[in-house]
């Protein structure tokens, strides 16, 4: 097997943060991303789904370099991220993008639509002669499935749907390997998020892209991904194969998040009670697994022990102590 | 069942840039005591701007017309001091992000110890007890220490309980949740969901939601209304629009949902986008996406017509496609990525 795109090796972030209200205020630390381990191949793509707060955005911004581990590596073609500033981190910069949610805050309303996917160019490429510029931004238009006429548009004359193909065509000008899509679909309707799906679907055919693709829409994360990681406060507590993890989801915060997707298909079935009890403070942790303060299994153990994330099998991987790892996997291991 | 709001002929105009800019054009609607009525549409078809028109919250930049009358009263061109005392007390509304609503400065206790002064006159520790009350009837447990802290201590889920705690401190007999659960995972999503369901079938409050997820409405609402372009273009029960939706754009969206289960199949989209507001179509504004639209639907605006006693469609052409069931996307065979990828290209 080829090396990966993109790795993570036991990627951590903690923030320092002030606990309760003065005077009675303290510090405590947050564990945004605690150990995360992943590898993206390359042209393929990673869901990454968990409740608001898990460390997703988080997790994302560290793949990218944007944000500095406290602990942990990302590896990007085989090679460690670059130090900020220098020569490398510029090339590796190019070649990993970042695609965020709200595509009218991420444009400036200042610029016409050629401009903005041109701005990013000019900086990394002001060698670049003004017909070879104007070439790879009409190119990029195009790749997106823009029309030439959008070009001269400010952002604000742009449909949702229109906005979020600038935000690509500007991340893609500048022919990158990586892109981290974070929400990329959360604030358009349906036939819009529909398009722009079938959009990356297509774009990933034909340049070879990979994706890490995080999202709070599991329909759309099953519709899209390779293989999924689910995150709850911190940790990936369950990784797999996109379609086997759909179908039979081990973890059971996993399998309470798959049964609360509301669907128009399925209305009227009865549904499992929801969960009880909310996600706790990323800043005040329950001990053992984190998610047992919600989980319908918990028992003492799970108050005592941290459910290590072991191999069950067929790629998975699950976090629960009462998921039997694969005896032949931890042979393998050991 | 008792109509509690009745909207007619509802218009909205915004003053943009030395033009007037439409962007309600004549809205009639009903809801009735207790029930929970579904509002879906392309982004900017006018969802959010019905219910700020009807409680009087647009800026000064908006001229209404229309009536709206809520339990018998007209509420357009209202006084405000009417207003104030209507809005909270009948009607309470839910925004989108708590974190835009909620004060940041404040905490819990003091915002929901305000909406008790204001639409119940409670003060003091009746204000206390019964703020206690319900942070707890919306499932924050804790309720008393949850009282003293701000915002930005709480997780999204828990503000957002904290919001409906709010909107449910007038006891209100309707309740608009416009985007109540968009930023939430599945799970906090079910919670806030059976939450809402459980308050309207215990005080018999009538629910709007307005929400781009349609498995969302499909699964909370009875009868369920379509925008588009800042027009009604269908109404019917819950199981009727899911099932046999008529209008064109309603057969659009539901075609162009991803399944949960069975093989991936390249999605379904809408062709083109939303017309601008200022650049409406002469005709049908759906006409220029729409597979169906024939010369009739260029040329003049289709009224919103009844097709039975529990079904309004606007579009000339519904009577050729009356009760076929929802266009299914077609599967191909069974995937894995390297045939997935063939397949949806
Ligand atoms: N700069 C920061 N300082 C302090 N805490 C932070 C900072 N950035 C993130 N956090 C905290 O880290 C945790 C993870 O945040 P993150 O934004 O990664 O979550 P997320 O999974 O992307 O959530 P959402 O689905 O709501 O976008 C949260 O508890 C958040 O409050
Ligand atoms: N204060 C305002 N001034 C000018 N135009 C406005 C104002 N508020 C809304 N509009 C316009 O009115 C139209 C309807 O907006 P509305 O917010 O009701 O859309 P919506 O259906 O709720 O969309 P979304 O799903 O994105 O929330 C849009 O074209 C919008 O740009
Ligand atoms: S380890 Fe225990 S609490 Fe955690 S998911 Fe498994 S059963 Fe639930
Ligand atoms: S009136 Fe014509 S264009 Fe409009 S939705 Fe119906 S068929 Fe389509
Ligand atoms: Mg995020
Ligand atoms: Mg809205």
């Amino acid at each position: 097997m080829t090396a990966p795109l993109l790795e993570a090796r036991s990627l951590t972030r903690h923030f320092v943060v002030r606990q309760g209200s003065w005077p009675a205020s303290h510090k405590a630390l947050l564990r945004a991303v605690d150990g995360v381990s992943l590898s993206v191949g390359k042209g393929r793509t990673l869901g990454l789904v968990g409740e608001s707060g898990c460390g997703k955005s988080t997790t994302g911004r560290l793949l990218l370099g944007l944000l500095d581990p406290t602990a942990g590596e990302v590896l990007f073609e085989g090679q460690p991220l670059a130090k900020a500033g220098s020569a490398d981190w510029r090339r590796q910069r190019q070649l990993m993008q970042m695609v965020y949610q709200d595509p009218l805050g991420a444009l400036d309303r200042r610029l016409k639509v050629a401009e903005q996917i041109g701005e990013a160019l000019e900086i990394h490429h002001p060698e670049f002669s003004r017909s070879i510029h104007r070439d790879r931004v009409a190119a990029a238009i195009e790749a997106v499935g823009l029309q030439a006429h959008h070009a001269d548009r400010y952002p604000h004359e742009l449909s949702g749907g229109q906005r979020q193909r600038v935000v690509l065509a500007r991340a893609l000008i500048l022919q990158p390997r990586l892109l981290v899509c974070d929400e990329p679909i959360s604030a358009l309707d349906v036939s819009i998020q529909a398009q722009v799906v079938n959009l990356l679907l297509d774009l990933q055919h034909s340049f070879g892209l990979t994706y890490v693709f995080i999202s709070h829409d599991l329909k759309v994360v099953r519709q899209i991904s390779h293989d999924v990681a689910v995150m709850y406060l911190g940790r990936i507590v369950e990784y797999g194969g996109a379609e086997s993890l759909f179908h039979a989801p081990q973890h059971p915060y996993t399998q309470a998040l798959l049964a609360a997707i509301p669907s128009v298909q399925q209305r009227g079935i009865a549904r499992p009670t929801p969960l009880q009890g909310d996600p706790p403070d990323p800043a005040a942790p329950p001990s053992g697994c984190a998610f047992r303060t919600r989980c319908p299994r918990a028992v003492q153990i799970c108050a005592e022990a941290m459910p290590a994330l072991r191999e069950t099998g067929g790629g998975r991987k699950v976090a629960c102590h009462f998921v039997e790892p694969d005896a032949a996997a931890g042979l393998a291991a050991a | 069942m008792d109509k509690l709001v009745e909207i007619r002929g509802l218009t909205v105009d915004f003053a943009q840039g030395g033009r007037s800019i439409r962007a309600l054009h004549g809205i009639d609607l009903d809801v009735g005591a207790g029930e929970a009525v579904g509002l879906v549409g392309e982004s900017g078809s006018g969802k959010s701007v019905t219910w700020l028109a009807a409680l009087g919250l647009l800026p000064g930049t908006a001229s209404i017309r229309g009536s709206v009358m809520l339990d018998g009263r007209q509420m357009v061109g209202a006084p405000r001091s009417m207003l104030e005392t209507l809005r909270g007390r009948r009607v309470a509304m839910i925004f989108q992000d708590p974190s835009s609503s909620l004060n940041p400065v404040f905490r819990i206790g003091r915002q929901i110890g305000e909406a008790l002064g204001l639409h119940r006159g409670l003060k003091g520790a009746a204000a206390e007890a019964e703020a206690k009350r319900l942070l707890d009837r919306v499932g924050i447990a804790n309720g008393a220490r949850r009282l003293r802290d701000y915002p930005h201590e709480l997780s999204g889920g828990m503000n957002q309980r904290v919001m409906i705690a709010m909107a449910l401190a007038g006891e209100p007999d309707l309740l608009i949740a416009d985007e109540p659960t968009t930023a939430l995972d599945a799970t906090v999503q079910a919670q806030i969901l059976a939450l809402l369901q459980e308050i309207r079938h215990e005080s018999g409050m009538a629910i709007v939601l307005i929400s781009h997820d349609l498995g969302v409405v499909a699964e909370n609402v009875d009868r369920v209304c379509v925008m588009y372009a800042g027009r009604l273009v269908e109404e019917a029960a819950s199981d009727t629009l899911f099932d046999r939706p008529r209008h064109p754009y309603t057969r659009g969206l539901l075609a162009a949902l991803p399944a949960l289960d069975g093989p991936r199949t390249r999605l379904v989209s809408i062709p083109g986008s939303v017309p601008e507001p200022w650049n409406l179509p002469k005709g049908c504004a759906f006409a220029p996406r729409c597979g169906e639209a024939d010369e009739a639907c260029h040329g003049s605006q289709p009224p919103l017509v009844p097709v039975n006693a529990a079904e309004r469609v606007l579009c000339f052409r519904t009577r050729y496609f009356p009760d076929a069931p929802a266009s299914q996307p077609q599967p191909v065979p069974a995937l894995q990525d390297a045939a997935f990828r063939e397949a949806v290209l």
